[in-house]
């Protein structure tokens, strides 16, 4: 079980990018569980400069714009 | 990149594939910009409206400028797409970080017009900003300019009001970022920001993001094509909505109407103007065909960049966003300063031109 947090205020782009979290997960058949994270401190705080930011497990993966669909598919499966 | 070895799944095209199709499209789109007046004259002819009466010159004027400006914004958003790829918040971040105040607002302006930027964002990034050392002053010019100076509306200038004026504005953009920036650094404000922003200031620095594979040229192309794609999907509506509310304009309000509330005789029409645009928001693309057609009707040049200005910089919904790093007082301070800058430019312009 990985845990994804998707990082924005909740604007079209950050609901479109839990929507491709979710779907990349689906497809590599990896069990995530997705937590959005709305709070301007603690996008802050994870050291997200523009949103949508992507961690998981922790890790910061990405931060601004709509992530690339391969590359995202490359950090839920590392 | 190790992502694309282990996913096939995408045909990895070469990049002289891309700079080839880059090639062709400039060709065509070069090709298809100089029949436009051609093109636009022959639909109007195909309307069975007198060429030179109010309705003829509304129909021309929208039937030139919604697809000129299309054109160029395709254009120019998908070069600046591929210039931002090479600028991201965290490198701005570590270049500014530290910097002496002057050098560091004029520094800052200038990476808030190449930085890629969504006001969506501002909070955390004003935060991590603050929090990594970047002097507040340095990061109000970087907030200033970021939404000011922006492609949509130097080139929605450039296409309807003339490239002279799109200078003016990149300049005087950039200049009321500078200033602005470095008297709300000199004002010393540190102690107006929000109590848990100080926290995190003085706390330890957040972790930063790992740094990215280097992205091919093929890769910044389609981050262009991508700029393209968001840009128009956002503001479409506006550029029809606006050039026809332009076209209007230009073919029915009766001349001296505007030259008596808008012209440079009336010394009152600039504070007017910025006290309008305030709780105004619309993007660029909704305000500038307005302005090219209030110009065309003997509005002054800079009532109108004033009020203009004053709708793209200062947004309500903005400062709400803002509120929650800012106490009020400190975003009075910042509607203020940036309002006097505005007001500045515009009794200028009026004076100079």
């Amino acid at each position: 079980m990985k845990i994804v947090k998707v990082y924005g205020s909740g604007c079209k782009r950050c609901q479109a990018t839990e929507a491709m979290v979710k779907a990349a997960a689906e497809k590599l058949g990896i069990e995530v569980e997705v937590e959005k994270v709305t709070d301007p401190k603690s996008i802050a705080i994870a050291g997200v400069l523009s949103t949508p930011g992507i961690s998981v497990d922790g890790k910061l993966v990405h931060a601004g714009g709509l992530p690339d669909a391969t590359r995202l598919e490359g950090w839920l499966s590392a | 990149m190790n992502a694309d070895i282990a996913h096939p799944a995408r045909p990895a095209r070469p990049d002289w594939l891309w700079h080839l199709g880059i090639l062709a499209f400039l060709v065509a789109w070069g090709t298809v910009y100089r029949a436009l007046p051609p093109f636009s004259e022959w639909v109007t002819a195909l309307i069975p409206v007198e060429r030179h009466s109010h309705t003829g010159e509304a129909v021309a004027f929208f039937f030139y400028d919604v697809p000129k400006v299309m054109m160029l914004l395709t254009l120019i958003v998908f070069v600046m797409g591929v210039v931002r790829s090479f600028f991201s918040p965290e490198k701005t971040r570590a270049l500014l970080s530290g910097k002496r105040e002057g050098i560091g607002n004029i520094l800052s302006a200038g990476l808030g017009v190449l930085t890629p930027f969504c006001s969506c964002s501002a909070v955390p990034l004003f935060i991590g900003f603050v929090s990594a050392g970047v002097p507040l002053g340095v990061t109000f010019s970087f907030l200033i300019a970021a939404p000011m100076v922006n492609e949509v509306a130097l080139v929605l200038l450039f296409g309807l009001v003339g490239w002279k004026v799109a200078m003016t504005y990149l300049a005087f953009g950039l200049g009321i970022a500078i200033v602005a920036g470095y008297v709300i650094g000199r004002l010393h404000l540190e102690g107006w920001l929000q109590d848990w922003v100080r926290d995190i200031h003085s706390g330890a620095s957040a972790p930063a993001l790992a740094e990215d594979e280097h992205p091919s040229m093929a890769d910044r192309y389609r981050f262009g094509i991508a700029a393209v794609r968001e840009i128009f999907g956002r503001v479409w509506v506006w550029i029809i909505l606006g050039i026809g509310m332009g076209a209007l304009i230009h073919g029915y309000v009766p001349e001296d109407l505007m030259v008596r509330i808008m012209g440079a005789d009336a010394w009152w029409s600039v504070p007017v103007a910025v006290i309008m645009g305030i709780p105004m928001y619309t993007n660029a693309a909704g305000v500038i065909p307005i302005v090219e057609a209030l110009l065309g009707k003997g509005a002054a040049l800079g009532t109108v960049l004033a009020f203009m200005m004053s709708v793209i910089a200062l947004s309500l919904p903005e400062m709400i966003i803002l509120r929650q790093v800012l106490t009020l007082r400190l975003i009075a301070v910042f509607i203020g300063v940036v309002a006097s800058g505005i007001l500045a430019v515009g009794f200028l312009f009026n004076l100079i031109f």
